[in-house]
């Protein structure tokens, strides 16, 4: 597509990575098919192909005002648009350049900005956050009911192994996750470990950067990701296999410390290496042989997190591990659809992430399963809220 | 005529007596993302654009629009290639995405009924469990809509044995310019009276809006395979189409690609096409098994005949479609190796494929840009992709030049100006060329009958004749354009 960058733009390392990834859209359509606000809203503005435009003008120097803001506020940087492009746009990296320059472009409200940095507080400090579910759910009995649905059932995680083995590889514990459903990485810890791997958490390390680089908070997400780097390097150096992922919204984000990383003389090289290191937890057992069957065999439905299919391109390959392990699959109708979750996205964006959720719930229960699997604990929650039957981490599936 | 301010004013306060903020965007930076459809080359912001969820809406939006003359552009997904939903800069764009409801599966009529913002794929996703599909599937079928389909009389790989849009559409309710609901068309084969419904498919939203669609399903065949032959020439290439048609058979499609589209389609769709061939074909052959298992040897001869460097058979569902993915995503898959391009879509007899190849492939060389050749080969159906860079001034100048040269190439050979795209803003100049003053005429007394005021999206697909004259392309007698009480539009 044309373009013509205003002078502001032009020369910067955002701008020209604005303008290469600008320059191959061919302004074909495709992607509006598959995109979830698209097809709720039907406004080209509301689809990638719209806000693609909204963002070219926006840096080609058109006066914007807060209207370009709430387009991109309502894309759930799901990248359905992404897998869909047959041109090789990357879209969700312009949006990162296109929602910062806005951000700078446009004033928000005041309400607004006050709950998002509420909520780039709380998210990430895991000890606040685990704070705040702890009282929720204390006071959960005398809670409105739509407060009450946002608080997790307690739950008990099974024991870290002990056994020490020589080979190693890290894990992410995150910052929602340890608050929310802790079994979920011992369970990959106990699976590993009878694989002949022990999974080590670094202590310095937490929220992988994802909630503020949503917020635009790029200064605080960087820091972040340096601050992950730093607790994991030891171990990195002392011969760690991996770091392993079991959010895929967090797996997303590390993959792309590289990415995010690139102009920084110091952590540049460190990133890649740690981008490098890092996979999904279902990459993982891909590669081992030995997967125990299950000992209860069970109908399932698989919800693959947008942050697993579409940011990480990683399809097939749960599936392929809970057939193999003996579990069958229900069929799921447009199964590349965002559930609503999208990290802060349900919160900020109320009324299209519930009804996103309605649509996917129907979707995944149409075929009567036992329960729902997923790899991400931001669609967990999201689901679990409305599910009537439970919704967990497919691995936790394998330490019966 | 350019509207006043106050005029602006008026309509847009009367369309938000009924209509929402996320239904009438007024706001330069909300407009802007539909000052294009699928040729980004071409733009114009409109004054607004409404997106009614109800056909009263559609209605009301008609009426206040006919009643002070305010052209309206309809809108489906925007996937044209021609422009036809180019904005009017004092006219409203009517967009029809919110409608995109599939209303009913008729499974033993083998129709669907369907509002027009839905997707062509979405039809025959929806028919799948039944064992039927809609049949006219144009490569851009995942996002084009299907009342976009009927007004542009778009085809698709499967036009070749199934037909255009037109042979595949049963009945269409339309709103008039008047702003009327009127149904046209019926289950029935053979019908009385003119034939609207046949007018109506192609009129590139000139004659009405389409609210609603009955469209002929038809059950899926027995038996499909798909071939993939490569070649080492174009040239020999389209004689093996040559060949394949003059032997009697019609397959499903037949579709060809050259080197450049092999290149970018396999990048993005993993299709397994032999990136190092200079053109394949892709050739469907669909039916009883005997018949597939018979056409499939002959085939297969006739493209070993003509010099094929290798022939290899899908024959799974998942072959199949990893293959079709592969040429339904080759335009935007261009985008990988060229900043823009410009489709054409020339027709051609059959045997004249290999001349008009070799035409264009002289032609590039002449004008200096680069061509990807991606079409369906099996109706002469040409889409010569022109790569350029916009950002280069002039350049888009010089692939509409080669363009219309390919064009004029096309008609000389016999052929005709559009296959399927619609004439829309881009190829008006080129109707002059191939209609005569009779015909163009008979164009304008049938726009008259049906939108006397001429508001509904005016200055497209029909050239004026002033327009023609001055291109040197028609006749003036005695100094006077036949006609002049014809409206110009
Ligand atoms: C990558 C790519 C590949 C393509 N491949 C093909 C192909 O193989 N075959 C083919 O035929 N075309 C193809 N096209 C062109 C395009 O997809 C078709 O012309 C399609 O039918 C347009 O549908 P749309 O919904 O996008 O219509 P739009 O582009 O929105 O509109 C097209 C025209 O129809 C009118 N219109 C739309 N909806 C209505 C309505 N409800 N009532 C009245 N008028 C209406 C508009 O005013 C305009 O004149 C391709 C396009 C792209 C981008
Ligand atoms: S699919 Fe890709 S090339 Fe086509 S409009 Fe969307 S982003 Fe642009
Ligand atoms: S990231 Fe998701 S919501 Fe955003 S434009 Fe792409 S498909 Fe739509």
């Amino acid at each position: 597509m044309e373009t013509h960058l205003s002078p502001e733009h032009k020369d910067t390392s955002d701008g020209k990575l604005a303008e290469s990834i600008l320059r191959k859209c061919v302004h074909c359509g495709f992607c509006n098919a598959t995109c979830p606000t698209y097809q709720l809203l039907g406004d080209e503005n509301d689809g990638p192909r719209g806000r693609i435009y909204l963002m070219k003008q926006m840096l080609e120097g058109n006066d914007v005002e807060e209207k370009t803001l709430l387009h991109l506020d309502r894309c759930l940087t799901c990248r359905s648009c992404e897998t869909t492009c047959p041109s090789g746009v990357e879209y969700s990296k312009l949006l990162e350049v296109g929602r910062k320059v806005a951000e700078e472009k446009i004033q928000r409200p005041t309400q607004q900005l006050r709950l998002r940095k509420i909520l780039r507080k709380t998210l990430p400090n895991s000890e606040r956050f685990k704070m705040l579910v702890k009282s929720g759910q204390l006071f959960k009995p005398f809670l409105p009911k739509s407060l009450k649905k946002k608080i997790p059932e307690r739950s008990t995680p099974s024991a870290w192994p002990t056994s020490q083995h020589t080979r190693k590889m890290l894990i992410l514990d995150g910052c929602v996750q340890p608050a929310i459903r802790p079994q979920t990485n011992s369970a990959a810890a106990n699976v590993l470990d009878k694989l002949g791997v022990s999974v080590i958490k670094a202590d310095k390390a937490g929220c992988c950067g994802a909630v503020s680089l949503h917020l635009s908070a790029e200064e605080e997400a960087l820091a972040a990701m340096k601050r992950n780097i730093d607790a994991w390097w030891p171990e990195i150096e002392a011969g760690a296999e991996a770091i392993i992922m079991t959010a895929s919204g967090c797996g997303v984000t590390v993959k792309e410390y590289a990415h995010h990383l690139r102009d920084d003389v110091e952590y540049a090289e460190k990133a890649q290496r740690v981008s490098d290191l890092t996979k999904d937890i279902a990459e993982i057992l891909l590669a081992e042989e030995d997967i125990s069957s299950a000992t209860t065999p069970k109908t399932l439905a698989w919800h693959p997190p947008c942050t697993l299919q579409h940011g990480q391109k990683i399809t097939g390959v749960v599936e392929a591990l809970l057939t193999k392990a003996g579990h069958t699959l229900v069929p799921v109708q447009d199964q590349h659809l965002c559930c609503g979750s999208a990290g802060t996205y349900s919160i900020l964006q109320t009324d299209i992430s519930q009804q996103l959720q309605v649509n996917k719930l129907k979707h995944l229960t149409a075929n009567k399963p036992e329960m729902i699997v997923t790899a991400n604990i931001g669609c967990q929650t999201h689901l679990q809220e409305d599910a009537d039957i439970p919704v967990i981490h497919w691995i936790e599936l394998f330490t019966d | 005529m350019p509207s006043s301010d106050q005029t602006i004013t008026t309509i847009i306060a009367t369309l938000g007596e009924f209509l929402s903020s996320d239904q009438l965007l007024t706001s330069e930076e909300e407009l802007r993302p539909y000052e294009c459809d699928g040729l980004s080359a071409y733009k114009r912001v409109p004054l607004a654009v409404t997106l009614p969820n109800t056909i009263e809406e559609v209605q009301k939006i008609m009426r206040i629009c006919s009643a002070r003359n305010i052209p309206v552009v309809a809108r489906g997904a925007g996937t044209g290639l021609s422009g036809g939903a180019l904005p009017d800069e004092n006219g409203i764009i009517l967009g029809l995405s919110r409608f995109n409801q599939i209303l009913e599966i008729d499974e033993e009529n083998q129709l669907a009924r369907v509002q027009p913002g839905v997707r062509n794929l979405a039809i025959s996703q929806a028919a799948a469990p039944y064992e039927l599909f809609y049949a006219p599937d144009p490569s851009s079928q995942i996002a084009c809509s299907i009342g976009g389909n009927v007004a542009e009389n778009s085809g698709g790989v499967h036009s070749l044995k199934y037909g255009l849009t037109v042979h595949n559409v049963h009945a269409i309710t339309i709103i008039t310019s008047d702003g009327d609901l009127v149904t046209m068309g019926s289950a029935a084969l053979d019908r009385a009276g003119y034939d609207l419904l046949g007018l109506m498919t192609g009129s590139e939203g000139m004659l009405g809006i389409i609210v609603e669609i009955v469209v002929r399903l038809l059950p899926k065949p027995k038996e499909t395979v798909v071939l993939l032959a490569a070649f080492n020439s174009n040239s020999e290439a389209a004689s093996a189409v040559a060949a394949i048609i003059g032997a009697g058979i019609i397959p499903a499609g037949l579709e060809m690609m050259d080197k450049l589209s092999i290149q970018a389609a396999e990048d993005f769709a993993h299709a397994g096409y032999p990136t190092d061939a200079e053109a394949i074909l892709l050739c469907e052959l669909d039916g009883s098994s005997i018949q597939v298992v018979e056409e499939k040897d002959r085939v297969t001869e006739l493209f070993k005949s003509h010099n094929a460097t290798s022939v290899q058979t899908a024959t799974t569902a998942e072959e199949q479609a990893r293959l079709w993915a592969g040429r339904k995503s080759a335009f935007p898959a261009v985008g990988r190796i060229s900043p823009d391009y410009y489709c054409m879509d020339g027709t051609i007899p059959r045997m004249e494929l290999p001349a008009v190849l070799d035409k264009i492939s002289d032609l590039s060389t002449i004008y200096d840009l680069r061509v990807a050749n991606v079409f369906h080969a099996g109706d002469g159906n040409l889409h010569p992709l022109i790569l350029y860079d916009a950002n280069n001034p002039g350049e888009f100048d010089r692939a509409e030049e080669f363009g219309s040269e390919i064009l004029k190439t096309c008609v000389d050979a016999g052929g005709t100006i559009t296959g399927e795209h619609g004439v829309g803003s881009e190829k008006i100049d080129q109707m002059c060329y191939q209609f005569s003053d009779d015909e163009l005429e008979f164009f304008h007394a049938i726009k008259d009958a049906f939108d006397p005021k001429g508001y509904l999206n005016p200055g497209k697909a029909v050239p004026t004749l002033h327009r023609c004259a001055e291109l040197g392309q028609m006749h003036v007698h005695n100094g006077e354009l036949p006609h002049p009480d014809i409206p110009r539009f």
